[in-house]
């Protein structure tokens, strides 16, 4: 039994009964930084084995491959298992302080571990199918911490994006439907050898398109993407910052895998329909965050525009661009729920987040400030940061192949973010406060609980940017492994070839 | 077989997306539900209909005899009807809370979590 692969996922299941048992005790938020932790060691442990290993799988119940269910995790799956868990970890010790009473007994504990599990599910899964079933785990959960406070505008949010979800959901399970009959297997390891034998692969091509819209909608590309400006500044704070580290990179992920493994029989033209996407994603994105005036609105519309960089690394398909598509989705993860953790500081320091309403954050608390600028700076490409070099090796990636105008919106969207980030900076954190508050960290209930998780992920920006030779080394691993997938359908299939 | 059931799955699709594009949140659910069912029985209708047994598998034996059932898309739409009726239970008491907290099902009037940006 491959302990290392079912860990991280019973883990956070484990935990979530466990807190949902404990709903009502203080006990609970500390099942879920508990489990959290556990979780973060269990992925770290997965993640030692894939280094050594390159790739590695599990066949649950010993059914081989094409037949039963597989756990498989290569570099991709296994990095982003480990970033989840430290999301995960962060999240969890920051609603020691932002979760109330309330929340906490209608079950926020465990639904956020359920949460974590769907995610982590979906990362390591090997089939289509059970690709689904993570999603609707992920999706279920996700849907009952959106609305577990009940207002107006969680409602409104929850409506939203509960409608275009299952919409998305659907139409990904017409397509495992139909991509079930032309290939008679679900297997991700097999459908990669399988497809190439499929005779009619214009029909493919179209069912590629179904998947591609679908998991567009996940991972909120244009013109798929309004669901999410519509919800993510309703939550709680923690359960927006985990919705925007880990939620929309899930449909990333899902792209990443099906267009470099499954579907890469006519990249002429799905690479080229997603590379209109990524464009139109960038400036659609910044352009909404420009207009907004709401902290968490800023940070949703920004999440858009940086998925862009994401889907173009995998448009392009070089070497390069998919390693800077891998570096950019684990440091997209790391800054954004930062960015949303410090809102909800700011929130409750100034008691609001419409940027127009408050400021005076760098007067009185410039500790907080500083914690702003480093992922902020960093989403926005400034050097040293994590960021700059997530950004200049897909914009290398570009001018490599001699794409200059699609070069020039990549580095025209960064100024743009730099834009939006100053609104931020100049509303709410320079201009004293319009209704004359102090906002002072030391008014803060439960400080440290806050402060250091976002201390510690600033923290990690700082150290991917100042030491970025090693994660891109990584990034290239993982690159090879994405576009040479020999290794990973060797392993998953076994002997049964 | 195929042909009769590819025309429902059209319908139900056509059905749906009329539903959907209505104005009403229920409207909209009940236009969801019929998409659904229009996914699970593509599924079954991709796994190929035969007219054959139950795929039991005799004592002794490795492997059922003769024409069989498709195991697999039976499963797999099994699962999925039970995910998908759980999203629209899901889905119908959030339709209900928001009918008693907004005032209303109508879509066009649901602009609590989007209003008009003042700064505009």
């Amino acid at each position: 039994m491959s302990w290392y692969l079912t860990l991280p996922l019973v883990i956070p299941f484990a935990a979530a009964i466990v807190a949902y048992l404990l709903r009502s005790s203080p006990l609970g938020a500390w099942v879920s930084i508990i489990g959290s932790g556990l979780g973060l060691l269990a992925s770290i442990a997965l993640m030692a084995v894939v280094l050594d290993a390159g790739v590695v799988a599990g066949q649950m119940g010993n059914w081989p491959a094409p037949f039963g269910i597989t756990l498989v995790a290569d570099l991709l799956s296994a990095v982003m298992v480990l970033i989840t868990a430290i999301t995960g970890f962060a999240v969890a010790i920051y609603a020691l302080g932002d979760i109330n009473e309330r929340q906490a007994k209608l079950g926020y504990h465990a639904l956020f571990q359920l949460l974590l599990a769907g995610v982590t599910g979906a990362f390591l899964t090997g089939d289509l199918f059970n690709l689904y079933v993570w999603f609707e785990v992920m999706l279920i959960a996700s849907f009952g911490l959106l609305i577990l406070n009940g207002g107006k505008e969680q409602i409104d949010g929850g409506v939203k994006y509960v409608a275009l979800n299952l919409i998305s959901t659907i139409l990904f399970l017409t397509g495992i439907g139909l991509l079930y009959g032309m290939t008679g297997t679900l297997n991700f390891a097999d459908l990669a050898l399988k497809v190439d034998q499929v005779e009619n692969q214009g029909l493919l091509t179209v069912v590629a398109m179904m998947f591609m819209v679908a998991f567009g909608v996940k991972a909120a590309v244009f013109p798929l993407f309004f669901w999410l400006p519509a919800a993510y500044h309703t939550p709680s704070f923690s359960v927006s910052a985990v919705f925007a580290g880990l939620l929309t990179k899930v449909g990333v992920y899902a792209l990443i895998r099906m267009f470099t493994l499954v579907f890469d029989h006519d990249i002429g033209f799905t690479h080229t329909v997603l590379l209109w996407v990524a464009c139109f994603t960038m400036v659609i994105g910044v352009l909404g965050a420009a207009a907004q005036s709401d902290f968490r609105k800023i940070l949703s519309f920004h999440i858009i525009s940086q998925i862009g960089y994401m889907i173009l690394g995998l448009a392009l398909m070089t070497p390069l661009a998919l390693v800077g598509a891998v570096f950019y989705l684990v440091h997209h993860i790391i800054v954004k729920a930062n960015l949303f953790l410090i809102a909800g500081i700011a929130k409750r320091l100034t008691g609001g987040t419409e940027v127009y309403q408050i400021g005076g954050l760098y007067k009185s608390a410039p500790f907080l400030a500083i914690l702003f600028l480093i992922p902020a700076f960093s989403l926005a490409g400034f050097p040293p940061l994590s960021g700059f070099w997530a950004k200049y090796i897909i914009v290398k990636a570009t001018l490599d192949i001699e794409m200059w105008f699609v070069a020039f919106i990549a580095l025209a969207v960064g100024l743009m973010t730099i834009y939006s980030m100053t609104k931020i900076w100049a509303e709410a954190f320079w201009k004293p406060h319009p209704d004359g508050i102090k906002p002072e960290l030391k008014n803060l209930e439960h400080k440290w609980a806050q402060l250091v998780p976002v201390a510690g992920l600033a923290a990690l920006t700082i150290f991917i940017g100042l030491n970025p030779e090693p994660f891109v080394q990584f990034a290239e691993r993982t690159t090879a492994q994405l576009l040479d997938p020999t290794a990973y359908i060797a392993t998953v299939l076994g002997d049964v070839r | 077989m195929e042909q009769l059931l590819s025309i429902l799955i059209g319908i139900l699709v056509a059905s749906a997306v009329y539903l959907m594009l209505a104005r009403n949140l229920l409207r909209f659910l009940f236009g969801l539900i019929l998409l659904s069912n229009a996914a699970n029985l593509t599924i079954f209708v991709a796994g190929r209909l035969t007219p054959g047994a139950p795929p039991l598998v005799p004592d002794g034996l490795d492997a059922p005899i003769g024409v069989v059932a498709n195991a697999l898309p039976q499963a797999l739409v099994l699962t999925a009807i039970v995910i998908g009726f759980g999203l629209f239970a899901f889905a119908l008491i959030l339709a209900f809370r928001a009918y008693q907290s907004l005032g209303t099902l109508n879509t066009d009037e649901m602009r609590v979590a989007e209003p008009k940006e003042p700064h505009q």
